[in-house]
């Protein structure tokens, strides 16, 4: 199934698709040590987001976001690729300053965890296997 | 988007590496947001200080900035992770301090000023109605687009910094008079006062409505400090750029269809959530950073007092410089109480060092819960003098 969305940031990725349906604070609401999602209570707690296909509605939280992710990107424990149901600007920022492919305008209702994702975010194409 | 011959210069190179990756930043974000042009700016607050935060790569970014990077325009920093002049004090590394200087060195060197508040307002950094800005710092940007009336998206660091070394900012979002109408009218029935019930108000009111623009009525006065705590804490809880308060906001909204009311139980289940069954050990004033008029009721509330417990009294170094000369700080510091300035609790790197935070501060609550592992218990000003003196 291919699912078409607008280009955040360019890039092709392949990988394992984690979903979650709530937003995620990449400022304290993950740990860029371990890719760890630690907000009390959020239905990722304690899962890794690291080398996955992240799929979420939007991030949340701090404008720090942005640097919370390229701090991920150069220790190697960001995730492969983001994609949005409607991104907003800490997670656009911090995709392009990272380089970490980014699509969004996905119905991400389509995608579930563990299945393999190709990203690309040129042609802002999600396909899913 | 259309740009000027100038700012396809920029793009291109032209005026070097800095303004050529912030170039970029911008016209992404333009993009993406359908903007028609940049826009000029008078003046930019930056976020993504701390070096808690940023860590070696976002120090690495901004050092490749700094090589030709030069800001055009009145640009104010975020707290860093340690009082830079205290740190030692408040118990941080040296480790920490080395890369922490060399962030603000990093800063300085592209001409912002490392005034390190989340308070800009509180200490030169005065836009005013109408002005477009381009500001980061969730509670700032609140207090600037609702309180003041200049507008402003929420930027993210790299953004605002982007901003800060072009002047210029992608017109969309909070620059465009269409996005800033309410959307929901918010009747509040009960009467709210001091910082830490408009602070609760924030976490009802931004759980609701999230980032959508609301209209609130019901509120008949509301000073600075108690407007700074609620910006704080419903950009926090929701996510919220702008906000109106019939009566006490500038901008000239009509009022939504849609409504919800607020009432005292409201209220009151808010401040449950953010009461636990713990212990102090620590307690924490100035989220945002605590203004004159907070300082001087501390000194008053604090005078021939000693605390018992840990007490942070995080602030702006201008702000506490004026508080040095007015004879304030000898008596907060007298009881016990120790300032921090140019650093707060939600960026200094603290995590597991208390176990039960008492403070006025919502938004100071949550961060203490996400980041730093403490109980929390907020509660009045008077209240939490009372809590660190037993």
């Amino acid at each position: 199934m291919e699912l078409k969305g607008r280009k955040i940031c360019g890039g092709k990725a392949e990988g394992e698709a984690l979903v979650t349906k709530q937003g995620i604070s990449f400022f304290g609401g993950v740990d860029t040590q371990t890719g760890k999602v630690q907000e009390k209570g959020h239905e990722l707690e304690g899962q890794s987001i690291s080398g996955k296909i992240l799929v979420f509605p939007q991030g949340k939280g701090s404008t720090v976001g942005s640097y919370a992710l390229y701090r991920m990107k150069k220790q190697g424990t960001a995730p492969k690729a983001l994609v949005n149901a409607e991104c907003e600007t800490i997670v656009a920022v911090g995709a392009i300053i990272s380089e970490i492919p980014c699509v969004d305008k996905i119905d991400i209702s389509k995608i579930k965890t563990g299945q393999k994702i190709k990203v690309d975010g040129d042609s802002a194409t999600v396909e899913v296997k | 988007m259309k740009l000027t011959k100038q700012e396809k210069d920029m793009l291109n190179g032209k005026y070097g590496y800095a303004v050529k990756k912030s170039m970029g930043i911008l016209v992404a974000l333009g993009e993406i947001y359908n903007a028609k042009k940049l826009v000029e700016v008078t003046s930019v607050q930056i976020a993504g200080v701390s070096y808690d935060n940023l860590g070696d790569a976002g120090l690495e970014f901004l050092e490749e900035l700094a090589k030709d990077g030069k800001v055009k325009v009145l640009t104010t920093l975020n707290p860093a992770g340690m009082d830079l002049e205290n740190y030692k004090a408040l118990g941080i590394s040296e480790d920490f301090a080395v890369k922490q200087r060399k962030v603000i060195e990093a800063f300085s060197k592209m001409g912002i000023l490392p005034t390190c508040t989340c308070t800009p307002y509180l200490i030169g950094n005065n836009p005013h109605f109408e002005q477009h800005i381009a500001w980061s710092e969730s509670s700032a940007v609140a207090y600037a687009n609702s309180v003041i009336g200049a507008y402003t998206n929420r930027e993210g660091g790299p953004s605002a910094l982007a901003s800060a070394l072009t002047g210029k900012t992608p017109l969309y979002g909070m620059h465009l008079n269409e996005n800033r109408k309410a959307q929901v009218k918010v009747k509040v029935t009960c009467p709210v006062k001091g910082t830490w019930e408009f602070g609760a108000l924030g976490k009802v009111i931004g759980e609701k409505a999230k980032a959508k623009p609301v209209l609130i009525t019901g509120i008949k006065e509301a000073t600075v400090d108690e407007l700074k705590s609620f910006s704080a804490s419903i950009a926090t809880y929701g996510g919220a750029a702008i906000f109106h308060i019939k009566g006490i906001t500038p901008a000239k909204v009509s009022a939504p269809k849609e409504e919800f009311t607020v009432t005292q139980a409201d209220l009151v289940k808010a401040e449950k959530e953010l009461d636990s069954e713990c212990e102090v050990d620590f307690v924490s004033v100035g989220c945002p950073h605590a203004s004159l008029n907070e300082l001087a009721k501390l000194a008053e509330l604090l005078k021939g007092k000693k605390v018992k417990k840990e007490f942070w009294i995080t602030t702006a170094r201008p702000t506490k410089k004026i508080a040095d000369s007015a004879g304030y700080s000898k008596i907060i510091e007298d009881s016990g109480a120790k300032f921090a300035a140019d650093t707060c609790c939600v960026v200094a790197p603290i995590k597991n060092r208390f176990k039960c935070m008492a403070t006025d501060s919502a938004k100071g609550c949550y961060y203490a819960g996400a980041k730093n592992n403490f109980k929390v218990k907020i509660m009045p000003i008077e209240k939490l003098v009372e809590e660190a003196c037993k």
